[in-house]
C-alpha cells in the first residue's frame, strides 16, 4: 500500500466516524420524538 | 433558531470544503514525508477540538458540582479569578519562566491560564443550573468522537512514517489513549447508571479526567517521544502555507464541533423532557391506582 492510500484512509476513516455519529444522533432525535409523541397522546 | 443552524451548516459545509481544497492541493508537499504529512490537516485539528471540549467538560463540570452550594460557588468565584490572576502574574515570574518549556512563550502561557477564569464565568451565565450538566455530557461525547479520530488517524500515519501502527510505551499516544478512556468510562457511567447521584459523580469523574489534558498537550515538550516534536510555539519551523491550511483547518473543524454540539444539547434536553413526560405519566397511573385500591364505601375526609 503506497503512502497516497494511507492519507485517503485517514480522510475517510475521519467522515466515517463522524457520519457514524451524525446518524446516531438523527436515530436518537427520531426515537425520542416519537417517544414523546406516545407520552402526549396517553 | 433553525434559521440559524441552517446557516451555519451553510458556512460549515463551505469551510470543510475550504479547509480540504487547502490540505489536498494547495499546502505543499513535505520534503521528508511525502504526501501522507497531509494526514496532520485532520489529525491535529481533531486533537485540539478535543482538547478544547473536553476543557469546556472539565469547566462546566466544576461549575455542577459547585452550584451545588451557594456559599460554595461563592467561594469557587474568587477561587478562580485568584487562579487566573496569579497564574498570569506568574507566567512572567523569573523563577517561573525557567519552567516554562524551551521555545513556548510565557504570554501564550499567560493567555491559556487567563482563558480558564473567562471560561468559568462564560459557562456559568450562559448554562445556569442543570443545563451545566446538559453541557458537560454534550462536550464529554463530541470530545470522545474527536479523539477516536485522533487515534485512529494517528497510526494510520505512523504506519509510513515509522513502520509501526503503535509506539508502545510512548507517552503522548499512552496519555492519549488513556484519556479517550477515561472519558469512554465517563459515557459509560452517565449511560447505565441510574442512580440519583449519578450525575455528581460524572462530575467528579470528569474533574479527574481533565488533569490527563496539560499530560497528554505537554508530554512531548518535556519528554523525548516517538512522537514528533512541537512545531507550533515550539521552536520548530513550519512553512507558511502549512500553518495558514492547520489553522483553515482547525476553524473549520471548531464550526463543525459547534454545530454538532448543538445538535447534541438538544438532543440532552428532549432526552430529559422524555423522561420528565414518563415520571409524570406513572405518577398519574400510580394516583389512578390509589384511587382505585379505596374502599367503595369510604368516601374522602
Amino acid at each position: 500500500m503506497n503512502a497516497i492510500k494511507f492519507l485517503f484512509a485517514a480522510y475517510i476513516a475521519t467522515w466515517v466516524i463522524h457520519g457514524v455519529y451524525l446518524g446516531s444522533l438523527v436515530r436518537r432525535f427520531s426515537q425520542l420524538r416519537r417517544e414523546l409523541k406516545e407520552v402526549g397522546k396517553k | 433558531m433553525r434559521k440559524t443552524f441552517t446557516i451555519l451548516s451553510v458556512i460549515t459545509a463551505v469551510l470543510l470544503a475550504y479547509a480540504l481544497y487547502q490540505a489536498l492541493v494547495v499546502a505543499p508537499t513535505d520534503a521528508q514525508q511525502g504526501e501522507v504529512y497531509r494526514i496532520i490537516y485532520y489529525h491535529v485539528p481533531s486533537a485540539w477540538t478535543a482538547f478544547l471540549l473536553f476543557f469546556i467538560n472539565f469547566i462546566a463540570s466544576i461549575q455542577y458540582l459547585v452550584s451545588r452550594k451557594p456559599s460554595t460557588q461563592a467561594a469557587a468565584k474568587w477561587v478562580v479569578l485568584a487562579i487566573g490572576v496569579a497564574g498570569v502574574v506568574a507566567c512572567f515570574l523569573p523563577a517561573v519562566q525557567r519552567l516554562i518549556p524551551a521555545g513556548m512563550r510565557p504570554s501564550a502561557v499567560a493567555t491559556t491560564v487567563l482563558l480558564i477564569p473567562i471560561f468559568y464565568f462564560v459557562i456559568g451565565w450562559l448554562f445556569p443550573g442543570d443545563r451545566l450538566d446538559v453541557l458537560a455530557v454534550t462536550t464529554a461525547e463530541v470530545g470522545v468522537v474527536f479523539c477516536t479520530i485522533v487515534l485512529i488517524t494517528g497510526p494510520i500515519w505512523a504506519r509510513p512514517v515509522w513502520g509501526i501502527w503503535w509506539a508502545p510505551g510512548d507517552i503522548r499516544l499512552t496519555s492519549t489513549l488513556v484519556l479517550w478512556l477515561i472519558y469512554v468510562s465517563y459515557l459509560v457511567l452517565r449511560r447505565f447508571s441510574n442512580s440519583a447521584q449519578t450525575q455528581m459523580l460524572a462530575a467528579a469523574l470528569a474533574v479527574f479526567g481533565a488533569l490527563d489534558v496539560p499530560l497528554v498537550y505537554f508530554s512531548i515538550w518535556f519528554f523525548r517521544t516517538q512522537h514528533p516534536q512541537p512545531v507550533i510555539g515550539g521552536g520548530g519551523s513550519m512553512d507558511p502555507r502549512m500553518l495558514r491550511t492547520l489553522l483553515d483547518s482547525w476553524i473549520a473543524f471548531l464550526f463543525f464541533a459547534f454545530l454538532v454540539c448543538w445538535s447534541r444539547f438538544r438532543l440532552e434536553l428532549l432526552h430529559r423532557e422524555v423522561e420528565e413526560a414518563h415520571a409524570m405519566e406513572s405518577l398519574a397511573g400510580e394516583g389512578v391506582a390509589a384511587k382505585a385500591s379505596l374502599p367503595l364505601n369510604r368516601s374522602p375526609r
